[in-house]
């Protein structure tokens, strides 16, 4: 395999809801990012892949994709790609592309302005469509579902929960990006009533937009264009079923199993891990699954329960992670993206500073 | 670094047709799948990885249908992948999936491309009023029509040009038992009296909406040479995508799409690309795209494509054959489209395309656009390794 780096990343500040284009939402974020590398004479004519990631029904319009290769200003004609999906698969991709030789840079971008559609029935309809999506299982719902089976289970209990919700909500008063932030005492949190039973809202993520974009390089073009790149050390992906019947909700096989094919048992320690858990008993889930030790240092920026863009805060992680790399406050790091109702599919990156 | 080598093993279609209300998404999914495996020998179980493209979701008003599809595929464990690139996701998606393995990182990789358009309403789908701009309501057709003007405008096209490729596609779309649109005794005169639906396109020179789909195994050359079956190994993949929004943007022949093409052949070590490909599958969803494309991909010189269909030249049995299948003009499950043009590539040079194989075939062009013709996938497929 060929070293890649990420070199730049960039983000556009997250709101509850944004009247901006999509195409307005990105060129900010695409000039943001370049600027980073300006004093490296890095251009976009350097740039020989893009890949981005985004999905038309959050979008509230078909084929929404299109409009953003006019913000990145595709003349003359580009190299460029788009992935249904959380814009961290699209950062798949564009490694797979660099993989192959054909190409020694990349961008990758998302966007997620969650905002335009009603994303609770929207999210209903990633499930099968003759049986379960015409009941309209909302995502908050079936999250409920996910948590009342862990906490009937004795994997965890509610105030397990409300203590990863304290922990990102303060860890969130350092990070610019978030919506929500704050200082909140356990017992504070849980003395809300529920909103779906067993979550409070202090489990479940905001609505945000949002938007970001990473600079991918190849070997010693990465040494170049940054001091210190964020290398990826290991990506995969892996998907269970979606069945929630079928497979235990209090675990994730498919986070385990694509942490495991990152190299996550044979990197060493880590300092940081960012975990795409929109809820709180998600990030409960994905540390036992993955095996996490106790002295990882878990989503420093709050994580997807302070700002959850759907379809790019899977890429804000590996972000976060990178940027903690480049840095220098951290030297190893695993982030994590999720896809599907209930953690069905997941995607794991370890990234390292030389 | 060189790329690993990586071949076609497999190719399977569904019957395409206007509702295939005998399966579920799924079950399509499912007979391409089958079929694509069982020419390759292998199961699904052998599969290391699967990349599955469609168009935008609101075509069947299922979000992300690779999530719930990853039953179906007994998908369980392993990867699996979306992608969505318009019209072109077709190719783009067979392109993603031969990545994979030109990475070294599988040996097996299944690409699916579907669409079930007799689930949802195309023409509502394609033209979704949109939140934060002008609504086109126009549909595909309606959107194109103006560029086809443009082309006759500026070529000199006599009219009929698009009902005689519209005669030629139907007829090849006979020898294809699978095409959607099997339709006898079409004639230069019938075709001339179609119904004009977006003027100048007829009806009969109108791709159909079809439920379909169509997979293509991918396998390394290690995989590949272990088996007794037909290969056709891939000898070079592009892709290029240009902005919907500015001035000077030539819609007709879409400088992304000229580019898109200069790379392949140079990929592909193809100077003469004329006479060097023996048969091309090219995505024509209005005939007038047949000469518009032509010209565009470098096959024959600006402004005379439509004197290459007028003398016959992409006939079945002309020169450089031309969408043998019946192209997208006989089937249209518009995510599977661009794949079928890059299997049915595929295909020939397997020398697997049964009664619209073209004899001697031994290097095919498969093509595949989409959005407003800003995007633009291509391959080149080859009986011989690279």
């Amino acid at each position: 395999m060929r070293d890649v780096a990420i070199v730049a990343t960039a983000q556009a500040p997250s709101s509850a809801a944004t009247t901006l284009t999509i195409p307005e939402l990105l060129i900010p974020v695409l000039a943001d990012l370049f600027a980073r590398v300006e004093d490296r004479g890095v251009e976009r004519a350097d740039i020989d892949f893009w890949c981005h990631g985004s999905c038309d029904y959050l979008s509230g319009q078909s084929f929404s994709f299109v409009n953003a290769v006019d913000a990145i200003g595709a003349w003359p004609p580009i190299v460029e790609s788009h992935v249904e999906a959380d814009g961290a698969f699209a950062l798949h991709e564009a490694w797979v592309k660099i993989q192959t030789g054909e190409a020694d840079t990349a961008v990758v971008f998302s966007n997620g302005k969650n905002s335009t559609s009603p994303i609770e029935q929207i999210m209903a309809l990633q499930m099968d469509p003759y049986s379960e999506a015409p009941l309209f299982p909302g995502l908050t719902a079936v999250a409920a579902l996910q948590a009342r089976s862990c906490l009937d289970a004795g994997v965890f209990t509610e105030r397990d929960m409300a203590e990863v919700a304290v922990r990102s909500r303060r860890d969130a008063l350092n990070n610019p990006f978030a919506v929500v932030r704050g200082e909140h005492d356990v017992d504070g949190l849980l003395a809300a009533p529920m909103s779906a039973d067993p979550l409070r809202p202090h489990d479940c993520p905001p609505l945000t937009d949002g938007a970001n974009a990473v600079m991918l390089a190849a070997g010693d073009i990465a040494r170049r264009w940054s001091d210190r790149p964020a290398w990826i050390r290991g990506i995969d992906h892996r998907i269970d079923t979606q069945r929630l019947g079928a497979r235990s909700l209090s675990e994730s096989a498919s986070a385990a199993m694509a942490a495991a094919k990152a190299g996550l048992g044979s990197i060493g320690r880590l300092d940081v891990a960012e975990l795409h858990a929109p809820f709180t008993h998600q990030e409960l889930i994905l540390r036992r699954s993955m095996g996490l030790s106790g002295d990882v240092v878990i989503n420093p920026s709050g994580g997807a329960l302070c700002a959850n863009p759907w379809m790019a805060a899977g890429l804000a992680r590996i972000i976060e992670v990178a940027d903690r790399i480049h840095s220098g406050a951290a030297d190893r790091g695993l982030a994590h993206c999720t896809s599907g109702p209930a953690l069905q599919q997941n995607l794991v990156a370890i990234l390292e500073g030389e | 670094m060189m790329a690993e080598r990586v071949a076609v093993v497999g190719v399977g279609q569904t019957k395409h047709d206007a509702c295939r209300a005998d399966v579920s998404i799924a079950g399509l999914v499912r007979e391409a799948t089958d079929r694509a495996l069982e020419q390759a020998g292998l199961e699904l179980g052998d599969v290391d990885a699967i990349v599955i493209g469609k168009a935008p979701d609101t075509l069947e008003g299922v979000v992300m249908p690779e999530l719930w599809l990853a039953d179906a595929l007994a998908a369980s464990g392993k990867p699996v992948f979306r992608v969505h690139t318009a019209g072109s996701v077709g190719g783009s998606t067979a392109i993603v999936a031969a990545q994979h393995v030109m990475a070294g990182l599988h040996d097996v990789v299944l690409a699916i491309g579907f669409e079930k358009q007799s689930d949802g309403n195309a023409m509502w789908a394609l033209s979704v009023p949109t939140p934060f701009g002008m609504p086109v309501h126009a549909g595909a057709g309606g959107y194109f029509a103006p560029h086809v003007r443009s082309y006759i405008a500026r070529s000199g096209a006599p009219g009929h040009i698009g009902a005689m490729v519209a005669v030629k596609d139907r007829a090849n779309a006979l020898r294809n038992p699978l095409a959607h649109i099997h339709e006898h005794g079409l004639t230069l005169e019938t075709a001339l009296e179609s119904p004009m639906l977006w003027d100048p396109i007829r009806l009969v020179e109108t791709c159909p909406s079809s439920d379909g789909a169509c997979a293509v195994v991918l396998a390394s050359e290690s995989v590949a040479d272990r088996m007794n079956g037909s290969t056709a190994w891939v000898h070079a993949t592009a892709m290029r995508s240009e902005p919907t929004m500015f001035a000077g943007r030539d819609q007709v022949s879409p400088r992304a799409g000229e580019l898109c093409a200069e790379d392949l052949y140079r990929k592909a070590g193809i100077t003469d690309p004329f006479a060097q490909i023996d048969v091309a599958e090219i995505y024509v969803p209005f005939s007038w795209f047949e000469p518009m494309w032509l010209e565009n991909l470098g096959l024959v010189p600006r402004d005379e494509g439509w004197r290459y269909v007028e003398d016959g030249r992409t006939l079945f049995d002309g020169e450089l054959p031309v969408n043998p299948s019946g192209g997208v003009l006989s089937s249209n499950p518009i995510g599977a489209s661009g794949m079928i043009r890059f299997g049915e590539a595929a295909l020939q040079v397997m020398g697997c395309a049964g009664n619209h194989q073209v004899d001697g075939a031994r290097r095919a062009m498969g093509h595949a656009y989409g959005g407003g013709s800003q995007f633009f996938a291509m391959w080149i497929v080859a009986s011989h390794k690279p």
